[in-house]
């Protein structure tokens, strides 16, 4: 059974490794990607439509900002089904819900959680930078949720679960995700009741103050930051999911010690 | 893109992997996909793409490896095969 196994993982590699010619040459501009209409309009007109210099943010919010939503989505999704399957049985008890801390502060090691209290607010004003500033530097909804998230995590494993859990108690982690999904679609759908269409933010420009006259007009300012607002929909889903996943995961549901 | 920096970390890479794969103690496991993580988020970061290498710090390095380590904790540290 090894020997097949072997013998099939050792063709689809060399199946696999015989297609690598047929790619693109890196940087290649005259590959079909590069040629494509919808790529060229993105580098050209990403800027002048969004008024987002970063142009993965731009897409990624923005244009395929429908296909970004469910991502959210599956994240939720994800996180949810382990915190069902791990805390089967538990979710309806308010006591599993609500632990109390079992060890004294003294009973952990000092220089780690010393450490982890000075390094652990600079994580968190990092990952509401990283959120904040995705339009313009690398970053976004996802990986400053996912540094707020560790945020959390480094505590949890600093002190024990339970003392973590104070500061996010379960049921406020599951709704704090339930939030970040609602202010994504929910933007899209005041898109909607604005006369727009899902997720087009430029119907939101009736909500922007006057624009200055050498700024972009209303309607490309309000694609800017609808962006925003659907990025910090995803930080909170994503940020409220890892934790979750991990208090879960590391106690197998039942919410008490750490690792 | 300097070809050979990029060639020390695909052998890096590619080490890596083969002793994730082959090693019996699976927190070591984790430990060593965290590092292939840090490894393919540099190949990225070398081609441009900062915004996936990002994603793969935060995600694949830092987040990942601490379930993967959570889990091994929760079930059993030695590998059966």
């Amino acid at each position: 059974m090894k020997a097949l196994g072997f013998i099939a993982v050792l063709i689809t590699g060399v199946l696999l490794l015989s297609a690598v010619g047929d790619f693109p040459a890196w940087g290649d501009t005259q590959s079909p990607a590069s040629q494509s209409e919808i790529s060229r309009h993105f580098i050209s007109e990403a800027e002048a439509e969004t008024a987002v210099p970063n142009m993965v943010t731009a897409v990624l919010a923005d244009y395929r900002g429908y296909d970004t939503m469910f991502e959210t989505v599956v994240i939720f999704t994800a996180g949810i089904a382990i915190i069902g399957i791990l805390g089967m049985g538990r979710l309806s008890d308010p006591e599993s819900l609500d632990p109390q801390p079992e060890t004294e502060a003294g009973d952990r090691d000092m220089i780690v959680i010393n450490t982890c209290r000075l390094l652990i607010p600079v994580m968190q004003l990092f990952a509401l930078y990283v959120v904040a500033h995705g339009h313009h530097s690398p970053g976004g909804g996802f990986q400053g949720g996912v540094i707020l998230g560790a945020s959390f995590i480094l505590w949890a494993l600093a002190r024990d679960l339970p003392t973590a859990l104070q500061r996010i108690k379960p049921r406020r982690m599951i709704l704090l995700a339930c939030i970040g999904v609602l202010i994504y679609a929910g933007a899209g759908v005041v898109c909607m009741l604005m006369d727009g269409k899902l997720l087009d933010y430029s119907a939101l420009a009736p909500f922007m103050p006057e624009a200055a006259v050498d700024a972009p007009s209303n309607d490309i300012m309000a694609r800017s930051h609808g962006m925003l607002i659907v990025e910090v929909g995803v930080a909170f889903t994503v940020s409220a999911i890892m934790f979750g996943i991990y208090t879960y995961l590391s106690s197998m549901g039942r919410l008490k010690g750490g690792l | 893109m300097i070809w050979q920096f990029d060639m020390i970390i695909l052998v890096f890479l590619v080490v890596s992997a083969v002793i994730a794969l082959r090693v019996k103690d699976l927190l070591s496991a984790s430990m060593i996909f965290g590092i292939y993580s840090f490894l393919i988020c540099l190949l990225w970061a070398g081609m441009g793409a900062v915004d996936v290498a990002f994603t793969e710090a935060a995600v694949g390095a830092g987040v990942g490896a601490v379930f993967l380590i959570a889990t091994v904790f929760n079930t059993t540290r030695r590998s059966s095969d």
